[in-house]
C-alpha cells in the first residue's frame, strides 16, 4: 500500500485539551500521527510533497470519542450496522467509539467481541471499541466472561440500560472486573422506583397521564453504585448523570477519592421534560428527559468538571418502532451526527470555554479508555475533526447518515458545520461544498 | 338551567363548527365554546326525551368506533349519539395482544382512515395514542379515553349533569374523589371545570395521588371528610381492582373504611350536595349503594342520561366542521 501524503492544516485555531491551548496554528500529520505542531502561525516552506488544506480559520481539535453508541449489529442490522455507524461517526466528527453490548445475541463471551472487532477492521471511517456485557445475556445474575472478552479487546463492561438489580452481583462483578482493571459502567437508577416509566415524575408527566419515576431514583441507584464501588475499589463509569441530587452524591464520592468517572448525555444537557410535548417520541429517552433545574446543574457539573465525559448515548430505532404511543415507543435516539453541534450550542451560549466542552468528548474519554488520542500532541494518532464554529445548520432527521432517523435534535437550530473528519491520518469525510 | 324544550330548528340553529378538527383533550375547548356545547348537548337531551329521537344532522356521515379497550357504556354512548343524529355507525372492538400493539394501532388506523370514515372514536390504554392516530387520519378523531390521559366528553358530560342540577358550574366546590392518579376523568373534568370556573378538589390517598397535582389548578386533600367539606358536587372515581396488586392501598375495606363515600361523611359536604359516578361502580369500594341509589342525591343515572347528549354535541359540532371545511 502506498504512503498517504502527509498532509499540512493552515490557518486553523487549534484546540488542544491536553495542554489547554486554544489559539491560531497549523497542524501537520504524516504517518497516521500527528507529526508537528506550529501554534501561532502557519508552518512555512513545506515541501511540494506535502498536501496543504487551508482551514480558513475553522476549529481544529481532536476527533470525538462517544462512549456509548448502539447499532444493530448483530441481531438488528436493519437499525445500524457498524459500518452505517461508523459513517454517521465520520459525518459527526466522531473518530472512535465505543458499541454497546446489548445486541442479539449479547456481547457477553469473547467470540462476539472477536465478531465485532473483526468486522471493525475493515471499517476506516471510524475506530470502534467494543463494551462487553457485566453479567450473561445482561441478566444481571451471573458474572460474565469478563477476563476472557478482556484478551479478546472489550474495553469495559456494562449491561448498559439494565441496572443490576442484585446488589450482591454487583459488587462481584466490580470486584472481578478490578482484576482485570476493567471498569464497570452502571446506570444509577433503583430498579423498582423507575419500573415501566416513560417519563420523570412530575407536574408535566401527571397531565399526560405517562407512567412515571421520581427523579430520586437515580440518586437511590448512583448512592448504592457508589458504595460499592468504594467497597471493591473498582473503577465506576455512572452511565449518564441527569439529575441534581444524583450531581452532589457524586461530588460527594468524588471528594472521598472513589474511583468514579461519570458521563452525560448530550439530549439531557439540550432537553428538559417540556420537549416531549404533545407525546413526541423523538423525545422518549432512557433516562426520561428531566425538568429544566436538573438540566441546568448537569450544565454547570459540565462546566465544573464534575461530570467528566460526554456522550451521545446512540440509539437507532426504526420509524415503526417510534410510531407507537409514547409509552410503548422505543426510547433513545440517534446522536452521533449531532453530538458536536449540540455541545456547541454550550460554547456560542457562553456555558464553558471551548476547550473544556471539547475536552469531554477527546481527552476525557480517551483517558478513560486508556488510549493515546484525543489529543493535538506530536506522536498521538491523526484522529482530527475541522469544524467551522459559525456554520448555522438545521438538523433535517431525514438527512442523516445513521440507518435510522430517530433524532431528538430533528429541526432544532444549531451551529457548528463538520468540514473533514480525518482518522489515521486518512480523510473519512469532507462536507459537500 | 332549560326548562322548555327546544325543537329541532332551535337545535339545528345552536349547532356551531368545533374549533378543531380533532376533540383530544378537555383544553380543546376554551370557555365560549364549552358553554356553546353545552348548550347544545341540552338540546339534545330535550329531543332524546320525544318518541322520535332520529335527526338528520350526521346524515351521510360515517361514524366508526374504534376501541382497543373493552367498554360497553362508552362504546354505546357514542353508538347511540351516531344513530340518533342519523350517521352510518361502525363498531370495531380491537382486541390487543400484548405482544403487537402498538402496531395494530398504526395499521387499523390506516386501514379504516382508507374506508373515508368522517368521525372516529378511539379508546385505545395508553395515552396520547387518540393524538397519535389524529396525525395518521384525515377525519375528526374523539378521544373517548386515553390511557391515563383524558377522557373529554365524560367531562362535557359531567359538567352538562352538574349545569342541570344547579343552573351553573362556575362557582361551584366540586371533589374529586379516589385513584386520580390513574383517571383520565379526573384529569379531564379538571381541566373543564377550570375553564367553565369551578372551584375544584382533588381527594385520595398519597399513593393515589399523582405527584404536581397540586399545579393542576386543584387543591389536593388526603382526608376524604376535609375534601368535600362545603362539597356541592361530590365526583367518586372508580378503583381499578387491578391498582391493588401494585399495593396501592392496602385492602378494599380498608380503602372503603376511609375514603369509600357512605352516608355519613357526606354530611360534611354541603347540604345541597349531589354525587357523581363516571361508572361502572364498586360498590361498597368507593361508594355505598345506600347514597348511589338515592334520587335526592345522587346524580349517576343522569350522568348517563347526558351522555348521549353531550356525545351527540360534539358530533354534531365537529360535523359541523367538516361541512365548512
Amino acid at each position: 500500500m502506498a504512503r498517504a501524503r502527509p498532509i499540512a492544516f493552515q490557518n486553523a485555531r487549534l484546540v488542544d485539551p491536553e495542554s489547554g491551548y486554544d489559539g491560531a496554528g497549523a497542524l501537520v500529520v504524516a504517518n497516521e500521527t500527528i507529526a508537528g505542531i506550529s501554534k501561532g502561525k502557519d508552518f512555512s516552506g513545506l515541501s511540494g510533497d506535502v498536501q496543504i488544506i487551508d482551514c480558513a480559520g475553522g476549529l481544529l481539535a481532536p476527533g470525538l470519542i462517544d462512549l456509548r453508541v448502539k447499532t444493530g449489529e448483530p441481531g438488528a442490522e436493519t437499525r445500524e450496522t457498524l459500518r452505517s455507524a461508523a459513517l454517521a461517526a465520520a459525518a459527526g466528527g466522531v473518530t472512535g467509539f465505543v458499541v454497546q453490548p446489548d445486541t442479539d445475541p449479547a456481547v457477553d463471551d469473547p467470540s462476539v467481541v472477536d465478531f465485532i472487532l473483526r468486522r471493525a477492521r475493515d471499517i476506516d471511517a471510524a475506530r470502534v471499541y467494543c463494551a462487553g456485557a457485566a453479567t450473561k445475556g445482561l441478566k444481571g445474575a451471573e458474572i460474565a466472561e469478563i477476563g476472557l472478552m478482556r484478551e479478546a479487546g472489550c474495553v469495559y463492561v456494562t449491561d448498559v440500560d439494565h441496572p443490576v438489580v442484585d446488589s450482591r452481583v454487583l459488587r462481584r462483578v466490580m470486584a472481578y472486573a478490578k482484576t482485570f482493571d476493567l471498569a464497570v459502567a452502571h446506570r444509577p437508577s433503583d430498579p423498582w422506583l423507575s419500573q415501566g416509566a416513560a417519563a420523570t415524575e412530575g407536574e408535566f408527566a401527571g397531565r399526560l397521564g405517562l407512567p412515571s419515576a421520581p427523579v430520586m431514583a437515580e440518586r437511590i441507584g448512583l448512592e448504592r453504585d457508589l458504595a460499592l464501588a468504594e467497597l471493591t475499589g473498582a473503577r465506576l463509569l455512572v452511565d449518564q448523570i441527569t439529575s441534581a441530587g444524583a450531581l452532589e452524591a457524586l461530588a460527594r464520592a468524588k471528594a472521598r477519592g472513589v474511583k468514579v468517572v461519570a458521563t452525560a448525555s448530550i439530549n439531557h444537557l439540550s432537553f428538559n421534560e417540556l420537549d416531549i410535548g404533545d407525546y413526541r417520541t423523538f423525545a422518549r429517552l432512557d433516562p426520561p428527559l428531566r425538568c429544566e433545574d436538573d438540566r441546568q446543574a448537569l450544565i454547570e457539573a459540565l462546566a465544573s468538571g464534575l461530570v467528566d465525559i460526554v456522550v451521545s448515548a446512540h440509539a437507532p430505532a426504526p420509524a415503526e418502532d417510534k410510531r407507537l404511543p409514547f409509552d410503548e415507543a422505543a426510547p433513545g435516539g440517534v446522536g452521533l451526527e449531532t453530538l458536536l453541534p449540540a455541545l456547541l450550542a454550550l460554547y456560542h451560549d457562553g456555558r464553558a470555554p471551548l476547550v473544556d466542552l471539547l475536552r469531554a468528548v477527546t481527552l476525557a474519554p480517551a483517558r478513560f479508555l486508556g488510549l493515546s488520542s484525543g489529543r493535538l500532541a506530536p506522536g498521538a494518532p491523526a484522529d482530527l475533526v475541522l469544524c467551522d464554529l459559525g456554520a448555522p445548520v438545521i438538523i433535517d432527521a431525514d438527512k442523516l447518515v445513521s440507518k435510522s432517523k430517530n433524532s431528538p435534535f430533528d429541526g432544532r437550530r444549531l451551529q457548528g458545520r463538520v468540514l473533514r473528519t480525518v482518522v489515521g491520518g486518512k480523510v473519512v469525510f469532507r462536507a459537500a461544498e | 338551567m332549560t326548562a322548555f324544550a327546544p325543537g329541532i330548528d332551535e337545535v339545528r340553529a345552536r349547532t356551531f363548527p368545533f374549533p378543531r378538527r380533532h376533540f383530544l383533550s378537555a383544553m380543546d375547548v376554551n370557555v365560549v365554546e364549552a358553554q356553546q356545547l353545552l348548550d347544545l348537548a341540552d338540546g339534545f337531551v330535550a329531543l332524546n326525551r320525544q318518541t322520535t329521537k332520529k335527526l338528520d344532522l350526521l346524515k351521510g356521515r360515517t361514524l366508526m368506533n374504534l376501541f382497543f379497550e373493552n367498554s360497553t357504556r362508552t362504546q354505546a354512548s357514542f353508538e347511540l349519539a351516531g344513530k340518533r343524529l342519523g350517521a352510518d355507525v361502525m363498531n370495531m372492538s380491537v382486541r390487543t395482544s400484548s405482544v403487537a400493539k402498538g402496531e395494530t394501532l398504526i395499521d387499523t388506523a390506516v386501514t379504516l382512515n382508507a374506508m373515508q370514515p368522517d368521525l372516529l372514536v378511539v379508546r385505545h390504554a395508553s395515552s396520547g395514542a387518540a393524538a397519535l392516530l389524529s396525525q395518521k387520519v384525515g377525519c375528526s378523531v374523539i378521544n373517548a379515553g386515553d390511557g391515563q390521559h383524558e377522557h373529554p366528553t365524560q367531562a362535557l358530560l359531567d359538567a352538562l349533569s352538574m349545569r342541570r342540577a344547579f343552573g351553573r358550574v362556575a362557582g361551584l366546590t366540586v371533589a374529586i374523589c379516589g385513584d386520580v392518579m390513574h383517571s383520565r376523568v379526573a384529569r379531564s373534568n379538571v381541566n373543564l371545570l377550570n375553564t367553565l370556573g369551578a372551584d375544584v378538589r382533588l381527594v385520595g390517598p398519597p399513593t393515589l395521588m399523582p405527584a404536581g397535582a397540586e399545579h393542576w389548578g386543584a387543591t389536593v386533600y388526603h382526608d376524604l371528610e376535609k375534601g368535600i367539606a362545603g362539597a356541592d358536587v361530590v365526583m367518586m372515581l372508580r378503583l381499578q381492582l387491578e391498582r391493588m396488586q401494585g399495593a396501592l392501598v392496602p385492602s378494599t375495606r380498608e380503602y372503603f373504611r376511609f375514603w369509600g363515600l357512605d352516608r355519613e361523611k357526606l354530611k360534611a359536604a354541603s347540604g345541597g350536595v349531589r354525587v357523581m359516578h363516571p361508572g361502572p361502580m364498586n360498590r361498597g369500594v368507593e361508594i355505598d349503594s345506600d347514597v348511589a341509589d338515592d334520587p335526592a342525591v345522587s346524580l349517576i343515572q343522569d350522568q348517563v342520561e347526558m351522555g348521549v347528549a353531550a356525545r351527540m354535541a360534539v358530533l354534531a359540532s365537529l360535523a359541523a366542521r367538516l361541512d365548512n371545511h
